[in-house]
């Protein structure tokens, strides 16, 4: 990559060669700004990191005195199969909730929303972006509320006959993906709202005119030239999802068991409740190492840089 | 790729600065003329509270000068636990005087959240009113005093007579084994469909009630334990460990215990108290020596409570000797490691603990008194008619083994207690876990196959 810049500006021969000083001089402005970077960002994922290190724990000897136990937190980890198993509800949670829900749904309303008349469109998008909008504990306990055993939708559903099972007992997988997928769906919808107006009427009308029916415009010119709001937005809302404690937490505490404990949900009931804060810090640093790895996934996949 | 890294790490440095700003302010400085005060206060649980404001009052008269800060933490017990390390674990946060349960004194004093208060006991006249086994209670690892005992309690079964009467049960009942237990519960369920036989404390949301009410109860009824204290060392593979898991898997199997959704919830001691016994939903539940102290006075009085309610002896599995079970614990009042100026922490103590306010506290939240004064005083024992039965209960009574490390084998007992519950694994599987766990807490060294 290094290589290739050089022999180019070397080829064209126009670039003065850089004086170190006055790259140095130029970069001296960005100095606070990184060092606040690194002190706030890079920092609290080192100490977390080094925190998993460590035996701490929230009580008793290991408080006062916390041990460096090397590895040890993330071979017991390893070996764990409550840990796996919130892998792979975590992995379910994301996969349902954001990358299938929220992007489908938002991308769909999108879509509607931009063949309908304006009061409507006025009124359905309120309508969603109040989920939105919700505080998240606020949104959390209106979802308790309503998924509960007595809760409202059972109670719809009394109107019609219909005996509701106790959602947050039975289906708590399925209630909190539910949720997650309400409360996150208006950011997807905005994003994609604003990328669909960015797309030039005359590219999908000429396509119109070549004879392309309604699906293949939309899937062969109007998704690749929003993949790179798609990227994103697949990108942000996983990450969102990811790292979603609240909703779950007040909807159901990660149970009945461990039924919806996703790793945030693990990681604080071992830190916080099983008072073991070293090995809830290693499973965040491993939630925050299966971010990585979604990322990662989508800027290759998508590529949203090369056109 | 480089305009979202860009908008990704400027939001997260956003959030960042937003913590580090929260983090900053606040916190009270270690002000020696403040006296911080953190203690729990739920919508049912409010004597406390009462008493911390009279005892606020009376010292602030008493010492010209000096305030004191009541901090009360408004949530379940097991949150107020991670609530309480988490305020002890930046000495501007931490608390001057801390309520503090029995058997988190060992643990909290070794992480040096406590300090011993053996030279203010010695000096405070009304130490002699405290006999050996209340001073026990406050004593950490080292030996050395870290709290003053406000109270203590034991725990049986109530029972509804109304709902016994309905059901064909006698209503002077008093089961000699668990089957006895399950025999009633069962007659319940087919006479009464629409009332919950039986509650016993089984989520790992309920906390220390799901170990203490709940399984403890059971435990401690069986030939086995938890703690062998002569050899010092946990006790692993018990059978009276499964098969107390397996009398909680009966009953929420058959469908005796309350539904899930009550069960599993933080606050479902509340709905107990509060809800399910006084609307005659319940029919028996193993619960706390405390629960008329509700009754009695406060938003949740129920005056009807002495004529329906009924309280049994909890009996041992096959009713072996001797026969019946309780377990006691109890609360202290505590002086924080930070604190600014420790004797006047204590000094509040001693006012919140005199006779008269004990006295109050004692009687409105019915607790079992342990300042001799107290307990031998005709209002005391006039107070509440459920004192006689629950103090009987002492001859039978165990107390738990609060090492430092009992919290975190507690919050692994309320993991195969809710395994029950739910029915995710069977009793010999959630023993099996429980003894891995514990083994990764304590080590192989302080442990012991059951024999």
């Amino acid at each position: 990559m290094t290589s290739a810049v050089l022999d180019r500006s070397a080829a064209r021969g126009t670039r003065p060669r850089r004086r170190p000083g006055r790259t140095a001089l130029r970069l001296a402005p960005l100095a606070p700004a990184v060092a606040l970077m690194l002190v706030f960002l890079a920092g609290p994922v080192l100490w977390s990191f080094y925190g998993s290190l460590t035996n701490q724990a929230l009580t008793g000897y290991r408080a006062a005195a916390p041990e460096f136990v090397g590895l040890d937190n993330y071979t017991a980890l390893l070996a764990d199969d409550g840990f796996w198993k919130a892998v792979v509800l975590t992995v379910v949670f994301v996969g349902a909730s954001a990358v299938i829900g929220q992007n489908v749904l938002g991308m769909a309303l999108a879509l509607l929303l931009r063949a309908t008349s304006k009061p409507l469109r006025a009124t359905v998008s309120t309508l969603v972006v109040v989920a939105w909008v919700l505080p998240e504990i606020v949104a959390a306990f209106a979802l308790y509320a309503f998924f509960s055993t007595d809760g409202t939708l059972n109670q719809v559903l009394g109107w019609f006959g219909l005996e509701g099972p106790t959602w947050l007992i039975s289906v708590p997988m399925l209630a909190v993906v539910l949720a997650n997928i309400w409360r996150g769906t208006a950011f997807s919808m905005m994003v994609y709202g604003a990328a669909l107006s960015e797309v030039p009427p005359d590219v999908t009308e000429a396509a119109a005119i070549d004879g392309a029916t309604g699906p293949q415009r939309f899937f062969r010119i109007t998704l690749p030239m929003i993949r790179r709001s798609i990227s994103t937005n697949l990108m942000l809302t996983t990450l969102q999802t990811l790292a979603v404690f609240t909703l779950i937490w007040v909807m159901t505490g990660g149970g009945p068991g461990t039924d919806s404990s996703t790793l945030p949900v693990l990681a604080y009931q071992e830190a916080f409740k099983f008072a073991q804060v070293g090995y809830g810090t290693a499973i965040a640093t491993v939630t925050l190492l299966v971010g990585a790895v979604f990322s990662l996934v989508y800027i290759r996949v998508l590529k949203p840089e090369v056109d | 790729m480089r305009r979202q890294t860009f908008a990704a790490s400027s939001g997260l440095l956003v959030l960042a600065l937003g913590l580090t700003a929260c983090g900053s302010g606040g916190g009270s400085e270690q002000d020696a003329s403040t006296i911080t005060v953190a203690y729990q206060k739920t919508a049912q649980f409010v004597q406390l509270d009462d008493l911390l404001q009279k005892a606020k009052t009376e010292y602030e008269a008493a010492n010209e000068g000096m305030t004191v800060d009541l901090v009360p933490i408004e949530a379940e017990q097991d949150q107020y636990f991670t609530k309480l390390a988490l305020m002890n674990g930046s000495p501007d946060t931490a608390p001057d005087v801390i309520y503090e349960d029995t058997f988190q004194i060992r643990s909290d004093a070794a992480a040096g959240y406590l300090q011993p208060i053996d030279e203010y006991v010695e000096a405070w006249e009304d130490w002699d009113q405290f006999p050996e086994n209340a001073r026990q209670a406050g004593l950490g690892d080292d030996g050395k005093v870290y709290g003053v005992s406000m109270g203590t309690d034991t725990r049986g079964i109530y029972y509804n007579k109304d709902l016994f009467a309905q059901a064909g049960l006698p209503t002077d009942w008093q089961p000699e084994t668990w089957d006895d237990i399950l025999d009633a519960a069962r007659t319940i369920k087919t006479e009464l469909p629409d009332v919950t036989p039986l509650n016993v404390y089984s989520g790992k949301a309920a906390g220390e009630a799901t170990t203490m009410q709940g399984f403890e109860m059971l435990l401690y009824g069986t030939e086995d334990t938890l703690y062998d204290a002569d050899t010092q060392k946990w006790v692993t593979g018990s059978q009276g460990f499964v098969d107390s898991l397996a009398f909680l898997d009966t009953i929420y199997s058959e469908g005796l215990a309350p539904s899930l959704d009550i069960a599993l919830d933080a606050a479902v001691g509340a709905r107990v108290a509060t809800e399910m016994l006084p609307q005659g939903k319940l029919a028996m539940a193993v619960d706390g020596s405390w629960l008329p102290g509700g009754w009695i006075t406060g938003d949740n009085a129920w005056p009807e409570w002495e004529e329906t309610m009924g309280m049994a002896a909890m009996p041992t599995q096959n009713g072996q000797e001797p026969g019946f079970t309780s377990m006691s614990g109890g609360w202290t009042l505590s002086v924080g490691a930070h604190a600014g100026d420790p004797q006047a922490a204590f000094d509040f103590i001693a006012t919140a603990l005199n006779r008269e306010n004990s006295l109050k506290y004692d009687t409105e939240n019915s607790q079992i008194a342990v300042r001799t004064d107290v307990a031998e005083d005709p209002e005391y024992l006039g107070y509440n008619p459920s004192f006689e039965f629950f103090s009987s209960l002492v001859e039978h009574t165990h107390f738990r083994p609060a090492t430092p490390d009992y919290s975190q084998i507690s919050s692994n007992i309320q993991v195969a207690a809710e395994a029950m519950a739910t029915g995710q694994s069977t009793p010999e599987e959630a023993a099996a876990a429980y003894d891995d766990g514990l083994l990764s807490i304590v080590g192989e060294d302080a442990t012991q196959a059951a024999g």
